[in-house]
């Protein structure tokens, strides 16, 4: 083989950085010529300037994040691709062990059904509007994430109005549990490890799940702009083949403790290995006793199933016009649509035909 | 002479933050707030009503921060990205020196580009003063693991100071190794066996 080609990618230290990290740590990106040099991140605000800029090729990214930048939505706006899935599922929605009991107390379901979780915490934001208590408070980690419509969502499908009867802000991933139990917020939606983390500490219960709010749904997606996909198409085919095998390695669970031990080493989640393993081997724990086996919690593959689907893209486009992050046009749909085309990865892995698209099915109450 | 112009500095970096501060007063700047705490950043915010807010990137809240300037009421004047009006030089100087600006709409841009230029000139400077602290610790460093590595072939080998470190940069020159790795090798290895 001759010289391997450099490509930079930036991350934020979450477990569907599993992939990325796989790919360079056990072999894969090198095995297709690729020398992948991951560069650890503190906020997805630099993720998407040091991708704007050009100090990252690629990054593992929120997958309504190419879509906004693509729409001018945000600061540093660039064209932008989302040519492959990251991962599946993966995100939580913890509430502190007070409103957990407010919540109980109106019968929620302890197993996590969105249904009857959101029943419950729609009692409970009645009862405290009727008696003039502050709003609930709720944090997501940017505006523009899986995890703010996954949230929104689940309170709509319950009669809550999320601008109005709940108060949403940002906060980083690795500081909710700790906003949590200094009771400076109520309740989050993050990827894992950070419920699992509250659930640990004794602080947080997680009430429901990304998997159960939208099966199998899209949570991260490798994120490059138009401009250096463009010009580096081989290199981004050659990635993703990597990335592909990568995936699978992850997938599989005789690996999970080795993922399990990279992940948590100091060069990326830097954290204690026994809140990797619940999302990771898709043993939950749910709360103190509670735990659940959910082998879909947080799912990786490659081959097909990492493919982005336009349906993904414009359900998450839907979701910033209905939250008024956007306006709809036709014509940013149809920008949507190919910023979500699975074309570039099927070239590059050699995928003839996809499964058929399967509609997008989000549980809603009726469905109890 | 005072700009008018009210800048919040955000800086975890306290040292950082202050030899920004110096510089911006220098250039006129009456106005300029330190801030190293992000708890009750909103309140903070509401109540200094900052024209300019500088921030490093190393800060984890800068989604939080832009989430604001978006949706809260607690800032009544809509605030941007700088950059965004920027030309694409200094986007890339900011985020190459590890810094970030945000301006209330309306502020004329040649007013704002001399405070982003100072922010980045100051990040860069504070940069290149860490690596040279950076660098002269590990050379003391260095200087002392070579002196472990002389004095253990003067004793194993009845050499002279001379003569030991000469043997150490033969044999550095012999493998194409530094000499501080030859040093670092034999120490560990002495340490390995026993003295």
């Amino acid at each position: 083989m001759g010289q391997l080609t450099p490509v930079i990618a930036g991350f934020i230290p979450l477990l569907d950085s599993a992939v990325l990290v796989a790919a360079k740590e056990i072999g894969f990106a090198e095995e297709e010529g690729i020398a992948l040099k991951l560069v650890r991140e503190t906020s997805w605000a630099n993720i998407r300037d040091r991708v704007a800029v050009g100090h990252f090729d690629v990054a593992h990214m929120l997958a309504p994040m190419p879509i906004a930048a693509t729409l001018n939505l945000t600061s540093l706006a660039v064209p932008m691709l989302a040519p492959m899935v990251l991962g599946l599922g993966g995100n939580a929605i913890t509430v502190s062990t007070a409103l957990w009991q407010n919540m109980l107390d109106e019968g929620a379901d302890r197993n996590g059904d969105p249904a009857s979780t959101g029943t419950a915490i729609a009692n409970v934001v009645a009862a405290r509007l009727k008696t003039g208590g502050s709003p609930l408070r709720f944090g997501v980690v940017h505006p523009f994430s899986g995890h703010a419509y996954e949230l929104r969502h689940w309170l709509a499908a319950a009669e809550i109005d999320p601008d109005k009867d709940v108060e949403i802000t940002v906060l980083p991933p690795q500081l909710m549990a700790d906003a949590l139990a200094a009771r400076q917020l109520d309740g989050y939606c993050v990827g894992e490890p950070w419920n699992t983390a509250a659930v640990a500490a004794g602080t947080g219960r997680i009430v429901t799940y990304k998997q159960a709010i939208w099966p199998d749904s899209p949570e991260k997606v490798l994120g490059v702009t138009r401009k250096w996909a463009q010009a580096s198409p081989d290199v981004l085919a050659a990635l993703m083949r990597g990335m592909s095998k990568a995936a699978d390695w992850c997938a599989d669970l005789k690996n999970v403790d080795r993922l399990t031990g990279i992940l948590s080493g100091p060069d990326y989640l830097a954290c204690d290995p026994d809140l990797c393993s619940p999302a990771l081997s898709g043993n939950m724990r749910f709360g103190a006793t509670t735990s659940k086996t959910l082998p879909d919690f947080l799912s990786f593959s490659g081959g097909p199933a990492a493919a982005p689907s336009p349906a993904q893209g414009k359900w998450f486009y839907e979701q910033m016009v209905r939250w008024h992050q956007a306006t709809f046009s036709a014509a940013a749909e149809a920008e949507v649509v190919r910023i979500f085309s699975p074309a570039t990865y099927q070239a590059a892995l050699n995928i003839d035909r996809l499964p058929s698209e399967k509609s997008i099915r989000l549980f809603d109450m009726v469905s109890l | 002479m005072s700009s008018g112009i009210s800048i919040l500095v955000i800086d975890d970096n306290k040292i950082r933050a202050s030899i920004i501060e110096e510089g911006l007063r220098d250039a006129g700047h009456d106005a300029v707030i330190l801030v190293h705490q992000m708890d009750g950043l909103v309140r903070q915010i509401a109540d200094i009503n900052p024209d300019v807010i500088v921030i490093d990137l190393e800060n984890p809240n800068r989604d939080q921060l832009e989430h604001m300037f978006q949706v809260s009421r607690a800032v009544q004047r809509p605030i941007a990205m700088f950059v965004d009006k920027a030309d694409s030089q200094s986007i890339e100087a900011a985020v190459d020196a590890g810094v970030s600006a945000y301006v209330v709409d309306g502020l004329k841009r040649e007013r704002v580009k001399p405070i982003l230029d100072m922010a980045v000139s100051r990040f860069n400077a504070f940069s290149k003063l860490s690596k040279e602290l950076e660098d002269a610790r590990t050379e003391l460093a260095d200087r002392k693991t070579i002196d472990r590595a002389k004095g253990i072939l003067m004793k194993s080998k009845g050499l002279s100071e001379q003569a030991a470190y000469d043997l150490l940069r033969r044999t550095a020159m012999n493998q194409s190794r530094k000499i501080i790795d030859v040093a670092q090798s034999l120490v560990i290895a002495s340490g390995l066996l026993g003295d």
